[in-house]
Formats: C-alpha cells, sequence, structure tokens
C-alpha cells in the first residue's frame, strides 16, 4: 500500500480496503487529435483507488477530469500507460471485454442523467437491470433514491434532481463495483445538488461502492475520503480529508 | 418485455407519421411485385399446363388444298409425333339482332369425338353430332361477346351459300386463348369467332372432301423444329403451302408469351424503383433518429450493452417499419393481383381461370424488403457501433460551414437573410439535400413511369388507325377478282371511296434469315392505307421497291437498297429478290408492302385485287352490312371503328385504373421523401427556429425558411424528376419490346404535367403538415435542450 494512501474509515468495511488497490493507474497519457494539432489531456497519472473509497477529481475544465474518469469506467483507453482493475490490465481489453467490464462492474452518473427520454423511471432503470448479473429490483434501486412513488413517471414529467436520482438508481441497481459520476450536481441548483450529493454518499455507505465523483466545486470536496486534484492533464495535488463532511453540510 | 424493447416501440411511437410513411413507400413496391409475380406466376403456371394437357401443335400449316393423306406422310418427317389435318375457313357471320356482320373462322373437328391435338376444352352444351351438318361449338370469347349459349342459332355465307349454324357447346382451345384475328393490332370478340364444326360437312361446304387446307403437328421431345417445319413445307408445297410456322408465330401464343415477358420486365422494374426510394427514405430517418440518441447510444454503450445488442435494437426498428410495409404490400397486391388476373381472364381464356398468391411469391416479398431495409440501415448502424461512447456523450461538432460559394457569389448578397438562410441550409447538407431532390424526382418518375403507356396506347392507335388505316372498312373477297369488282364495292350503300389492294402469304428470306407475313400491293397513290415513316409522317409510295416494317427489316438485317427474297406461298408460288426501298412503322411489325401493279407482274397475273378498303358514311352502315351481309363473294369484312370501340372499352377501365394506382403511388413517394426530409430538417434545425421565433420573427417567417428549402428541392427535383420518368419510360419500352413487336417511346406533355402537379400537391400537402409542426414548436423547451 502506497505510504499516502488513507487510513480506511471506520464505517467502511475494513478488509477489503486493506487488500490490493481496486484500479492502479501508471504513467497515464491521452492524446487527441483534432485536425493538424494534437490536445494531450492526460499527461501521466499515477493513481490508485481502494474499494470502498469516496474519491473526489477535482479541476478545472480541460484539466483532464472526464477523461481520466472515462478511462477508469472503460469508455475510453489511454495512449499510453497502464489501468489495472483488481488483476486485470485495462489498457489491454478489447471492446467486447471492455463492455462485459463496464456491464458487470461499472455505475456512470452523467452531468446530464442521460435517461432515454421515451422510458418511464422504472424502464429507465430497468434497461440497466435486464443485463446485469444479479441485480436489486428497478423498484428497490429507486426506493434506495427516494423515488419509490415515483416509478412510471417519464423523465420530462420529473425535476431535475429528480432525473439525476433516477440515473443514480440505474447506475446503483446492478450493484456495481465502481461508481463513476461526472459532474452530478453540475446542472441542479444548490439545494437539488445536495440531495443528489447525499444519496450517493449514503449508498457508498450502504453498499460500500468505490464512489469517484468528478466536480469543479471545491466545496464537494470535503465529502471525500480523499481529493484529486487535476491540472493540465497533471496529479496537481491529492488530499486526505481526516474526516468527511456529510452532503448536508456543504454550502455554496 | 426488455426495457429496450420498450424503447423500440415508444420511439415508433414517437415517430410513426414518419414510419408509416416509409412502411407504405414499402408497401407499393412490394404491392407491385406481389401483383406482377403472383399474376405472372399463375399465367405461366396455367398457360403451361393448358398447353401440354390440351396438346397445342408445334407446328401449323395453311395450305390450298392437300388430300387428307398428306397426313400420313407428314407423319414420317422424323420428329413429328402427331399430325391432324383440318379444315379452316372464313366466313361471314349473321347474328340475330346485330346489325354488323363478323367474321367467323370455321376450324373443323373429326367427324367421331375430339381433336388430338388442339384438344377443345367443352365449357358448356355437347359436342356438335356426327350425322347433323349444322352444329357447331362457339369460341368462349365470342359466345359471351353475343350472349350465345347452345341451342342459339346463327347465319354464316359458307362459300357463297347461306347457313343456318346451331351453337350447341361452348369450348376453349389452346390456339385461341387469345381470340385475335392474324394481322389485327387488337381483339374484337363481337366482330371475329372461332366455331369448331364435324369435318364432313365443313369439309362439304368449301369442297374439301376428303381433302384439306390446315395442318397441325405436335414434335417429339428434342426433335429439331426447322428441320421438322422445312420438310413439312417440302411436302406441302405442291399443294399450296403457305409455309409452316411454329408457336412463336401462331397469334395466341405469341401474344400470350409476349404479355408474360411484359409483365416479367414490369414485376421487376417498379418494386425495385419504390423499394430504393424506401431504402433512401429509411436511411434518412433512421440516420437522423441515430444521431439525435447519439447520447442515448452512448449512454447504453456506458452501460454495457454490446455492439450487437444495440444494433440490434435499431435494426429491429427500421425491420418493423419494414415488415409492416411487406405485410400491408402482400395484402395489397394480392387484391390488385386479383383485379389484374380478372383483366387477363376478359383477354386470355384458360380452362382454369384460379389465381392465388403463392407463398413462395409473399416469402421472396418479405425477403427482398427486409434486404432493401437492411442495406438502407447497414451504414447507419455501423456508426451506430463504432461510436466511442466517451465521445457520444458530448454532443456532435456542429459542422464547419464556410460558406463557399453561396457566401461569396454576389448575386447571394442581395438576397433577404431568410433565403439565405434557406439557401445556407441545403449547402450545408449537399448530400441530403440532393438525396431528397433525388426522392421527389422518383415520385414524378414513378407517376410518369404508370402513365405513358396511355400515351404509347394513344400513339399506336393514331399511327394505326389514324395515319396508316385510314379506312372504314376492309373488305375481303372470297378469290382474287379482277380490278373492276372495285366498282362494285364503291356502288354498295355508303360507301364513298374504295380502294383496291392485293394480299399474298409470302415468305421473306435474307441470309440465314427468314420470316413468314403478308404482303400488300397498295394503289401508289393510296390514300386509305398510308404507310408511316419513323418519324409519323405518311411515306411516298416507291415507284418500285417493297417497303418493310423497321422491326422486319432488323429482323432479315437488311438495309433500304439491299435487297430480300421474297417467296410467293401461293398460286404458282414465283421468288424472286426484292429491292428494299425504304422502311416504315408499324405496332405489329410485319408490315410489307409494294405497289399493287409490282404485285399483280410479280404474280404474273392481271390486274387482279383480294379485297378493298372503304371509307364509308357512318350514316348508312346499316344498310351497308344489310348489303354484305347477302354477298356471297365477301369472305370477310373488318370494320377499323368497331376496332377501336371495342380497344377503347378494353383499355379505357384497365387504363383508368391503372394511372389512379400510379398516381396513389407517386404521391406515397412524393409525401415520405418530403415529409421524412422536412421532419428531419425540423429536428435539426429546431433550436435555430426557436430562436429566430424568439428574436421576433413571426411563425409564417419561420415556416417559410424550413419550407422554402422544401419548395427549393422540388422545384429542382421537377426537370430531374421528368428526365429520370423519360429514362425509365425509355427502359420500359425496351423491356416491353418483342421480337415483332416495336415500341415508340411517347410521353404527351400532358403525362409530365399531371406528374408534376401530383407530386408537387402530395409535397404542399405534407408542408403543410410540417407546418403544423412548426406553428406548435415549445420555444422554451427547444431552446432549454442543451444541444
Amino acid at each position: 500500500m502506497p505510504p499516502d494512501a488513507p487510513p480506511p474509515p471506520e464505517d467502511r468495511a475494513a478488509s477489503t480496503a486493506q487488500a490490493a488497490p481496486v484500479f492502479v493507474a501508471r504513467g497515464v497519457t491521452r492524446t487527441f487529435r483534432s485536425g493538424a494539432t494534437e490536445v494531450h489531456a492526460l499527461r501521466g497519472i499515477d493513481l490508485e483507488l481502494y474499494a470502498g473509497e469516496f474519491v473526489v477529481l477535482l479541476g478545472p475544465s480541460g484539466s483532464g477530469k472526464s477523461t481520466l474518469l472515462n478511462i477508469l469506467g472503460g469508455l475510453d483507453v489511454p495512449t499510453s500507460g497502464s489501468v489495472r482493475f483488481r488483476d486485470h490490465d485495462l489498457t489491454s481489453w478489447d471492446d467486447a471485454a471492455l463492455t462485459h467490464y463496464r456491464r458487470e462492474h461499472v455505475g456512470f452518473v452523467f452531468q446530464f442523467y442521460n435517461l432515454m427520454p421515451t422510458l418511464t423511471a422504472r424502464e429507465n432503470v430497468a434497461v440497466v437491470t435486464d443485463i446485469a448479473r444479479d441485480p436489486m429490483s428497478p423498484e428497490e434501486a429507486l426506493r434506495r433514491v427516494g423515488l419509490g412513488d415515483h416509478l412510471d413517471r417519464f423523465p420530462a414529467e420529473l425535476s431535475g434532481g429528480e432525473q439525476q436520482r433516477v440515473a443514480i438508481a440505474r447506475s446503483i441497481a446492478k450493484r456495481p463495483d465502481v461508481l463513476l459520476c461526472d459532474e452530478p450536481t453540475g446542472a441542479l441548483d444548490v439545494k437539488t445538488g445536495i440531495t443528489v450529493l447525499e444519496v450517493i454518499e449514503r449508498l457508498n455507505r450502504e453498499l460500500g461502492t468505490t464512489t469517484v465523483i468528478i466536480t469543479h466545486n471545491a466545496v464537494i470536496a470535503a465529502m471525500a475520503d480523499r481529493v484529486i486534484t487535476l491540472s493540465d492533464g497533471r496529479i496537481a495535488s491529492l488530499q486526505c480529508n481526516p474526516a468527511r463532511a456529510s452532503a448536508a453540510s456543504l454550502v455554496w | 418485455m426488455t426495457a429496450l424493447r420498450q424503447k423500440l416501440l415508444r420511439d415508433l411511437r414517437v415517430l410513426w407519421t414518419q414510419a408509416v410513411a416509409i412502411s407504405l413507400v414499402i408497401a407499393c413496391g412490394v404491392a407491385t411485385f406481389v401483383m406482377s409475380v403472383s399474376v405472372l406466376q399463375s399465367l405461366e403456371r396455367r398457360a403451361a399446363q393448358y398447353y401440354e394437357d390440351a396438346r397445342l401443335p408445334h407446328v401449323f400449316a395453311h395450305l390450298k388444298r392437300a388430300p387428307v393423306s398428306i397426313a400420313r406422310r407428314v407423319a414420317e418427317v422424323p420428329g413429328v409425333a402427331a399430325v391432324e389435318t383440318r379444315v379452316v375457313a372464313e366466313v361471314t357471320l349473321d347474328l340475330p339482332g346485330v346489325i354488323e356482320p363478323a367474321v367467323g373462322r370455321l376450324v373443323s373437328i373429326p367427324d367421331r369425338g375430339g381433336p388430338s391435338l388442339s384438344r377443345l376444352h367443352l365449357r358448356q352444351g355437347r359436342w356438335p353430332d356426327p350425322g347433323r351438318r349444322s352444329e357447331v361449338l362457339a369460341n368462349e370469347a365470342f359466345a359471351e361477346a353475343h350472349g350465345l349459349v347452345p341451342g342459339d342459332r346463327l347465319r354464316a355465307v359458307m362459300n357463297g351459300r347461306r347457313e343456318q349454324l346451331i351453337v350447341v357447346g361452348i369450348a376453349l382451345s389452346p390456339e385461341y386463348v387469345y381470340q385475335i384475328r392474324g394481322g389485327d393490332v387488337v381483339p374484337d370478340d363481337r366482330r371475329f369467332g372461332v366455331l369448331w364444326m364435324r369435318d364432313r360437312p365443313l369439309a362439304a361446304a368449301f369442297d374439301l372432301a376428303n381433302a384439306c387446307n390446315d395442318v397441325v403437328v405436335a414434335v417429339t421431345p428434342g426433335a429439331s423444329l426447322p428441320a421438322v417445319r422445312a420438310q413439312i413445307d417440302v411436302l406441302l408445297a405442291p399443294y399450296g403451302g403457305r409455309g409452316a410456322y411454329g408457336r412463336e408465330d401462331q397469334v395466341s401464343y405469341r401474344t400470350v408469351a409476349n404479355e408474360l415477358s411484359q409483365l416479367r420486365a414490369m414485376a421487376l422494374l417498379v418494386p425495385v424503383i419504390f423499394l430504393l426510394v424506401a431504402a433512401f427514405i429509411l436511411n434518412l430517418v433512421l440516420n437522423r433518429m441515430i444521431a439525435t440518441q447519439r447520447e442515448q447510444i452512448a449512454t447504453l454503450k456506458a452501460f454495457g450493452y454490446r455492439r450487437r445488442e444495440i444494433a440490434a435494437h435499431y435494426l429491429q426498428f427500421a425491420l418493423l417499419i419494414v415488415l409492416a410495409g411487406a405485410a400491408l404490400g402482400t395484402a395489397v397486391g394480392a387484391w390488385l393481383g386479383t383485379g389484374l388476373a380478372d383483366l387477363y381472364v376478359r383477354f386470355f381464356r384458360f380452362p382454369d381461370q384460379h389465381y392465388s398468391v403463392g407463398l413462395g411469391v409473399a416469402a421472396s416479398a418479405l425477403g427482398i424488403s427486409l434486404l432493401a431495409g437492411v442495406l438502407s440501415v447497414a451504414m447507419a448502424i455501423r456508426r451506430v457501433v463504432r461510436l466511442a461512447p466517451a465521445e457520444a456523450m458530448r454532443p456532435e461538432a456542429p459542422r464547419p460551414f464556410r460558406g463557399g460559394f453561396l457566401h461569396s457569389h454576389g448575386s447571394v448578397g442581395r438576397l433577404s437573410p431568410l433565403a439565405r438562410l434557406t439557401l445556407r441550409q441545403i449547402a450545408r447538407h449537399p448530400v441530403r439535400a440532393v438525396l431528397s431532390t433525388l426522392g421527389i424526382a422518383l415520385g414524378i418518375a414513378v407517376m410518369v413511369l404508370g402513365s405513358f403507356s396511355a400515351d404509347l396506347v394513344d400513339r399506336i392507335m393514331e399511327d394505326h388507325f389514324e395515319a396508316t388505316q385510314r379506312f372504314d372498312f376492309s373488305i375481303g373477297f372470297i378469290e382474287p377478282s379482277d380490278v373492276g369488282t372495285l366498282q362494285a364495292v364503291a356502288r354498295l350503300p355508303g360507301v364513298l371511296r374504295a380502294e383496291g389492294f392485293r394480299s399474298v402469304a409470302v415468305r421473306l428470306r435474307r441470309g440465314s434469315h427468314a420470316r413468314l407475313t403478308s404482303l400488300l400491293g397498295l394503289e401508289a397513290d393510296s390514300g386509305l392505307l398510308r404507310p408511316i415513316d419513323v418519324k409519323g409522317d405518311p411515306i411516298p409510295f416507291p415507284t418500285s421497291g417493297l417497303l418493310l416494317s423497321e422491326k422486319l427489316a432488323q429482323l432479315l438485317e437488311v438495309n433500304p437498297g439491299q435487297t430480300v427474297e421474297v417467296e410467293v406461298l401461293e398460286g404458282a408460288r414465283p421468288v424472286r429478290a426484292l429491292r428494299v426501298a425504304g422502311t416504315v412503322r408499324d405496332f405489329a411489325g410485319q408490315a410489307a408492302y409494294l405497289t399493287r401493279g409490282e404485285l399483280n407482274d410479280f404474280l404474273r397475273e392481271g390486274a387482279v385485287i383480294s379485297g378493298a378498303f372503304a371509307l364509308t358514311d357512318p350514316l348508312r352502315e346499316a344498310a351497308l352490312y344489310a348489303k354484305i351481309k347477302e354477298t356471297p363473294r365477301i369472305g370477310g369484312i373488318t370494320s377499323t371503328r368497331s376496332l377501336i370501340q371495342s380497344f377503347k372499352r378494353l383499355m379505357s377501365e384497365n387504363m383508368l385504373r391503372m394511372r389512379l394506382f400510379n398516381m396513389i403511388f407517386a404521391s406515397i413517394i412524393a409525401f415520405g421523401v418530403v415529409y421524412n426530409a422536412a421532419r428531419i430538417t425540423l429536428s435539426e434545425r429546431a433550436w435555430e427556429l426557436a430562436t429566430l421565433r424568439v428574436i421576433g420573427l413571426s411563425r409564417r417567417e419561420v415556416s417559410a425558411t424550413l419550407l422554402g428549402e422544401i419548395a427549393a428541392l422540388t422545384v429542382l427535383a421537377i426537370p430531374v424528376g421528368a428526365l429520370l420518368g423519360n429514362l425509365l419510360a425509355r427502359l420500359t419500352v425496351r423491356a416491353l419490346e418483342t421480337e415483332t413487336q416495336h415500341f415508340p417511346l411517347v410521353i404527351d406533355p400532358s403525362t409530365y404535367a399531371t406528374a408534376i402537379l401530383t407530386v408537387v400537391a402530395a409535397t404542399v400537402i405534407s408542408s403543410l403538415v410540417v407546418r403544423r409542426r412548426i406553428d406548435r414548436l415549445d420555444l422554451v423547451a427547444v431552446l432549454k435542450s442543451h444541444d
């Protein structure tokens, strides 16, 4: 275990945390080519993530947060470097293997919810439970995010916060090993944003899911076990919070 | 039901109008396919079965007179399986209650039983009693045209004697599936009919006791038909053989075969056009759907849906639309097929009139449309599969727009900003603009294609009856007569003008090509039968040499200035090489003309005519008919007016119906293309249009920018469509061409106009539908959406 790893929080399943990290990234770079110009989104990232951990990725837009998250989630592959998930090298996998990885292990939450507009809340969750190996029922997932009585509403009939909670229910319904949230509160007002964060925080505690949240809102960092700050494609700082603030206590 | 399946159905519900529009285009294609192929198959099946069962002969030969023992000698020809000798004679018929005379073709049947070749199928009544001389069987088409039933009587002038005939039965013959008199362009069941009579009385009436004037032959499988024909010609030549010919020159067989080959061409061409258009629209819609669902696709991928699962999802969307179209099309096609089959029943008489859509036809219609569906969306789905999820999560980057021609060109600067917006929108999606234009153009083209056949028929009728055959009656004499007889014809009641003609059966030969036809000798200044050149202008009659149908000249590979060998098959059977002076246009592709004088010289006879063309006073027709019926020397009379009438009666209903269907089909195509193109543009430009509304433009102005685009594309599509229609019509005319028939490409300006107006109307209607959507655009919602 690297020396800068945080001490496991008391309320976390300690046994898994002590073991090997869930993710190990080494020298990860990602270059995008846009016409004649090359954009270096990531310029060499070394990183470990541990089971049950709550990590916030901070940084201004263009710092490479989303690229890093996409690579961890198997949506993108690094230009160079390696990413290990448990015993597996993500960078050696082809599309089919990455798809399988996402299907079995990863939950995503996006800034704009990405719900299917033609499906109800329950059906949106079912999109994932239909293909997962051991999912909870869509109803249970929606109850866990406090939407047990909005099961048959269409996205257009839900507020932004409710839509984001449906998206969260959708991502945790398969009981993922890792929950990756890209600006989950970015499109929400403060009060709704906090409700959504409370849900994520509670699910992290209840299910012990490794959770990574991208935000450019530094206030949210207080919720994390660890805060990783990215700047210009590199890790600018890595900070451990001695105690996690509750989402309800956040103010911005 | 899985959530994804649920999404499929909901997506379909959202896009239902577009889905229906596409399904309808597919249905049109499938319907035409199912209709043509099923009718084609059942006709082919019926024809083949009937020819086989009823033993349609393989070789036919007319002759002047031969002893019946000739049958034994013909039977000895290697390859001949069966021979039957007959007496065939044409008579003038007088039907009770019918003023105009009809031509009856009397065909003998053996005195006992039925014929062994060309077996008759008795529909009603009984066989003629061998002991009674006046009993006949009537061909069904003729009997129906006159409402004849067993027991009815008719009078005939047989070989100059008036006889009473009693119809004892109604029959069908494989030789007269299509009842038309050789040389006629259109059938006229009222004025031409086939009757069968026992051999003994018929032969006696025509002084052919123990003799025959017609031989039919069936050959053994694998026999060489040309060799058999050549040997029969040699055997029959001393008896005035007119040349043996095969099924392909037998008028009923040939007409049925031609019709089948034309149906075959149509069975492919039209459905292909519809399915191409449907594939194009489907591609358009699915591409757009995928573009708007980029993020949904990326989300599905992010959650671990496999490529094939996502591909299957979109493929199912396309295939559901295709399936609906194919099912509807098959049903409509079967219904249309019933109608078409009914129509054929009126022309083609088979004992088995049963029509059904085979499972194979329905299955191949389904297969073909599914294939079109898969192909049309394959590219779009490939894009879906290839879509990198991380990239798709971000909205599509705006397409770089540099203005180009539309920006720099001076004249564009003078346009209003809205007009410029419209033009740039077109320039921004050039591929789609081109494809939409092409789609609308195809609507016009289909309409032209579906309607031009009426113009073609009009032209053929015009060529044949107005330009060429300008007489009201063609009167044939029983025996060739002196020109002086013309005076008698001229004195018939109501005859305004009469011109004699000499007609003789000939074989034209050049190199290895030979054709049987009849050579017509005309007065040099003939005004009642006037050959026309390829452009449709009357051709001055050459002082010497042949005028040949262009098609006949092609078949013989002879050009004007070259010679063909003409073998006369009557009388002294002279043979001589004649120079081809020119070519003429005729529908049947059989015409061969010479001046009467030259033909008389060739035949080494005096001034003799076979008959006369007459121009008559329509008001005195009844008197003329009455006189002709009692003139024994007249063997037959053909009335141009009644031919035209009977043809128009047959065609008008058919043509009107086809035109209506084509109008519907073309409108569906135009509607499908325009509506979908407009809906897609609307969905892509909703943000822009809402912005224009917010900054203060009226609904009208905003609609104008979108509808302006449709209008511009429609205007572009008009000339393209007219051109495409012309091209397709040209292709069709080629496809319809048979060995003897050549069709001119004729498209009346009114056909173009109707096509264009129909498609423009469909465009306007679909624009109005889309406009209602623009009016209902939820400005706030559109602007709030993030892309």
